[in-house]
């Protein structure tokens, strides 16, 4: 599988990174190499093979549903890069 | 370099425990050490004010007689632990003022175990990589040196480069690192220690910045196979805030270290051993297997048939769950920030500004191999994939119980002699991803050296929760080959 510059230019969309033209070019050559190394897992017969996630074989462990965390508004705001109010700030998202 | 920096951390236990030394005394000594082999770079931040804080608490412990595991031990802590209070950074730009309000398990654990934190370690950037070259502050230097080239820099390894480049320095007695497909190993062999990578669930990953967190798992890395198994006691255990993390009984991990592996069958994979491996490495192999035959275990030839394609398996796994994990860094709520007229325009631009190279072709390959169309042909295939890798090894370990390999391909490399190829890049990490994929327990012992001097490693892997096998065939490893080699320019 190739990746051309204009499918590297909506995955940084997809990923919300603003990335140069130039750089584009030079990732679509970059991630068609990675993509070209990992379709060998074609040749592998996974028919019949349940897909894994997790090595951990356990159940979901389940707690009590109560709140044992929090009430400290300034400790969560404390590395916000612009809070005020006690609240986290955006640019004007409704018009 | 002093005698207190080159004690083990089994020893200096037992000189703070009669007395012989303070820990304030051990301390200064690893503060002077860091302060003078700052040329390394292996300390994102250094935290001296700390360290002697939490010294004096357990000089204070230990007359109580109330001192915990590694009461006054002087430890680097991988910056990709959250400390509370201390910066954070995962040597990334995007958490260059990043202070946490909490604290990781795992340095919570060692906190309480009286551990003393020199710093925080550098790292390829997000644990991605396997040099430290990739970190925002600059490389990594190891303090080894080629004997033909002693002007030559080479590369610690990584992604757990700092941690790897102080203990061997001399710098540390222990640090944590962390592994997702071979980031506390391949370092270690590169720098000569021993690096420990327990089962996956055995450390709670609570408060470690995720990388895969189907991959991400820490350990200590020492310069004894025995350090290892203390520093692992106090690191280990079952958290209830992290829900991967197991709820199992934790065994006494140094008491496993018996000395007598007779009769153990250890399992010789002959996929390890592909065309082009490199004559030393086979040789160093060899030797391995040569040694625990004269202790009395047995070698077993054993096959696992999908090794060869971990690499492709885990190069779909990891970006993906390394594109899921790093959308967390927006700009807005923590971390560093880039103004933009609208919301994606604020994200997109401090995601690009905050990540480096490698981070950003990851999240991109994560971002492909997710996305509508794509997602079953090879997320789905790499998770269908990964099962018969985990299944190749439940099946050997019916017959043997530990498997050696080397560790990595080569001894360090020199900075900058890698080429552009990411693909080339990651041939580092061939023989430490298979285990990481399946969650074993997998350590990385040092054995011997290259025709150039440099340390070599050679690995062993055991069971799922069988720390205690794979610690013990480590620990006669480790006397058989008696590796006693320094880095030039530290003295025994």
């Amino acid at each position: 599988m190739s990746l051309d510059k204009d499918t590297v230019k909506k995955l940084a969309t997809l990923a919300r990174l603003d990335l140069p033209e130039a750089e584009l070019t030079h990732l679509a050559g970059e991630l068609s190499t990675i993509m070209q190394f990992v379709e060998q897992l074609g040749e592998v017969n996974t028919d019949g093979v349940a897909p894994m996630a997790s090595v951990a074989h356990m159940n979901l462990p389940r707690r009590k549903d109560e709140v044992t965390d929090g009430g400290y508004p300034e400790r969560v705001l404390a590395n916000a890069p612009d809070a005020m109010d006690g609240f986290y700030t955006v640019p004007k998202v409704v018009e | 370099m002093s005698e207190l920096t080159n004690l083990t951390i089994a020893d200096a236990r037992a000189k703070l425990a009669k007395g012989e030394i303070s820990a304030v005394e051990l301390t200064e000594a690893h503060i002077q050490a860091m302060e003078a082999a700052r040329g390394l770079n292996a300390f994102v931040t250094e935290t001296p004010d700390l360290a002697l804080e939490r010294a004096r608490e357990a000089d204070a412990a230990q007359k109580k007689g109330e001192a915990g595991i590694l009461s006054g031990i002087p430890l680097g802590i991988k910056d990709l632990f959250a400390t509370e209070g201390v910066r954070t950074t995962a040597s990334s730009k995007i958490l260059e003022n990043f202070v946490p309000p909490y604290e990781s398990t795992i340095s919570a654990n060692l906190k309480k175990a009286g551990a003393v934190m020199l710093g925080k370690t550098s790292l390829d950037e997000f644990a991605m990589g396997s040099s430290n070259m990739t970190s925002a502050f600059g490389p990594v230097i190891s303090p080894w040196k080629r004997k033909s080239n002693s002007n030559a820099q080479l590369v610690p390894g990584g992604s757990s480069g700092g941690s790897a480049s102080a203990v061997s320095a001399r710098i540390a007695m222990g640090a944590t690192g962390t592994d997702t497909g071979g980031s506390i190993r391949q370092p270690a062999s590169f720098c000569g220690i021993v690096g420990f990578k327990p089962t996956y669930g055995r450390c709670s990953r609570w408060g470690t910045i995720a990388f895969a967190s189907s991959l991400d798992q820490a350990g200590p890395m020492t310069r004894t196979v025995k350090d290892a198994a203390l520093m692992l006691q106090a690191m280990a255990g079952h958290d209830p805030k992290d829900s991967t993390s197991a709820n199992i009984a934790l065994p006494d991990f140094a008491a496993a270290m018996t000395g007598d592996i007779r009769g153990l069958k250890i399992g010789i994979p002959k996929e390890y051993r592909p065309d082009g491996l490199s004559a030393e490495i086979s040789k160093l192999w060899d030797d391995g297997i040569e040694m625990l035959k004269a202790a009395g275990a047995t070698p077993v030839e054993i096959s696992l048939p999908h090794t060869k394609y971990a690499l492709a398996t885990y190069y779909i796994v990891a970006p993906a769950e390394c594109s899921s994990n790093l959308a967390r860094y927006d700009g807005v709520r923590y971390g560093m920030r880039v103004e933009g007229k609208t919301l994606d325009e604020l994200y997109a631009k401090t995601r690009a500004a905050g990540f480096g190279q490698e981070v950003r072709r990851r999240i991109l390959i994560g971002t492909y191999v997710l996305s509508a169309g794509y997602y079953d042909a090879y997320y789905t295939k790499a998770q269908k994939v990964r099962a018969l890798i985990a299944e190749d090894f439940r099946k050997a370990f019916e017959t043997v119980d530990a498997i050696l390999t080397p560790t990595a391909p080569s001894a360090a490399f020199g900075l900058g002699e890698t080429n552009d190829d990411p693909v080339a890049m990651w041939l580092n990490d061939v023989f430490t991803v298979p285990a990481s994929l399946a969650g074993l327990p997998g350590i990385s012992v040092p054995t011997g050296l290259s025709s150039e001097g440099l340390p070599l490693g050679l690995q062993l892997l055991g069971r799922p929760f069988d720390e205690e096998t794979v610690l013990k065939v480590a620990g006669v490893l480790e006397s058989a080959a008696g590796f006693k080699a320094t880095p030039n320019g530290v003295e025994i």
